[in-house]
């Protein structure tokens, strides 16, 4: 082989290296296959508080998980958080009184919707709504109801109007 | 004192317009390089696959380390499993195309200025624009092409071998979970955002850098033996200032607001 022969060789070797790496930083490194490689069905859920919740964040069922958030917004009227889940059209046998729930992996980790099957014969179509929903815990929110409940624990007779809205017995 | 600083003022002005002006020059001949891709090819082999052995070394030994340290403190929140995340945004965000760069610049960059100085010490290039050859063309711009096409495939080649790295050490020495390592990274890092941001986004800007930097001090040195020496520390020098400086703000503005 003629040296100038040998350098085209290896420059081409170089180029194709480089871009395998793209490829495999594309493929495994940042998981794209796994996003719209399958088709999917689009679902609503309405929550008060959507806490950290984030589009692309994983929907989940018993553990398993089987699509993502795909968009988050406000209802105009109602002000309520309106969560667009995509779900794998695999699992399109979820039953209509599925309910939802925003849930935390682990102690600080992030925040994932948790679907729970119902028993209905309906199943949930292409934009039908989950009416079951429970928002995400807020920890100010539960720290203030835990106070006002504490706090009107320790004067029992005092004739004061309601502290909180934990607060009657 | 004040004229001394006025002077030195008129000099950096002075050097960032030749630059400057250098640069239009190249950008105008680089069409003329398409059609000679012996020239282009030849270049690519002496920046980019010669490069090869150090990128790969250095990439497999910062992904293992990064894997190292990153397991110690993880390991205290019991967050072991998120290791792979932190070893691939680091790599692909950061270290990736910094570090390949950096040592694009002592590697590639160095020599390339050192080949450019010397073929205007020993007049080759004026010998050229006799033979009315454009040493821009025929010279400077094959190897500012090259240059900028081999700094995004190392850049990549890097962060692909630091990932396997810190896979070997973490999967493999400190038994981090196989599934975890690569699920974990995968809900984690976004093709866009960080891939095409990080490694070639950030990579290509910084090889542009580079080996502007690089053919500019070649062509800008003093025709003497020491005038080589002084511009190829020049070339590195100023390429690792202007890499980490650009990084701070590529980051600010690619990832900066993110979240």
């Amino acid at each position: 082989m003629n040296p100038s022969r040998t350098v085209e060789v290896l420059v081409g070797a170089f180029v194709m290296l480089g871009l395998a790496a793209l490829v495999f930083l594309a493929m495994q490194v940042s998981g794209l296959t796994s996003l719209g490689a399958d088709a999917a069905y689009r679902v609503h859920a309405r929550f008060e508080n959507v806490g950290g919740l984030k589009v692309r964040s994983p929907v989940s069922m018993a553990g398993v998980r089987i699509g993502r958030v795909t968009a988050i917004d406000i209802d105009p009227q109602t002000f309520q958080a309106v969560v667009e889940l995509s779900i794998s059209s695999r699992h399109a046998n979820l039953p209509a009184d599925t309910s939802a729930k925003i849930l935390t992996s682990g102690l600080l980790g992030e925040q994932f919707v948790g679907l729970e099957a119902g028993g209905a014969d309906a199943v949930l179509k292409d934009g039908s709504t989950i009416k079951l929903t429970q928002s995400a815990l807020v920890l100010e929110n539960l720290i203030s109801q835990f106070l006002f409940s504490k706090a009107s624990e320790g004067r029992p007779e005092t004739p004061a109007p309601a502290p909180g809205p934990a607060g009657q017995p | 004192m004040i004229a001394a600083l006025g002077r030195w003022a008129l000099t950096v002005f002075a050097r960032t317009g030749r630059a400057s002006l250098m640069l239009l020059a190249i950008l105008a001949g680089l069409p003329s390089v398409l059609p000679r891709p012996r020239l282009l090819v030849r270049q690519l082999y002496s920046v980019g696959v010669l490069s090869l052995p150090i990128i790969v070394v250095a990439g497999l030994f910062v992904g293992m380390v990064l894997a190292l340290q990153g397991y110690t403190t993880l390991a205290d929140f019991g967050a072991a499993g998120s290791l792979g995340t932190v070893v691939a945004l680091s790599l692909v965000r950061e270290l990736g195309p910094v570090v390949a760069a950096l040592l694009y610049a002592g590697r590639a960059g160095s020599a390339l200025t050192a080949e450019i100085a010397l073929m205007k010490a020993t007049e080759q290039l004026s010998g050229m624009e006799m033979m009315a050859v454009d040493p821009v063309r025929r010279v400077l711009a094959p190897r500012f092409l090259a240059g900028i096409l081999a700094v995004p495939l190392l850049a990549a080649i890097f962060t692909a071998v630091g990932i396997l790295g810190g896979y070997l050490v973490g999967v493999g020495l400190l038994g981090v979970d196989d599934g975890a390592w690569w699920a974990q990274m995968q809900a984690k890092v976004q093709p866009l955002r960080d891939v095409v941001n990080g490694v070639v986004l950030k990579s290509f800007v910084f090889g542009v850098v580079a080996n502007w930097i690089a053919v500019f001090e070649g062509h800008d040195a003093q025709p003497t033996s020491e005038g080589i020496g002084r511009a190829t520390t020049r070339s590195v020098v100023n390429t690792s200032l202007a890499v980490l400086g650009l990084d701070f703000v590529l980051t600010a503005l690619l990832f900066g607001g993110v979240r």
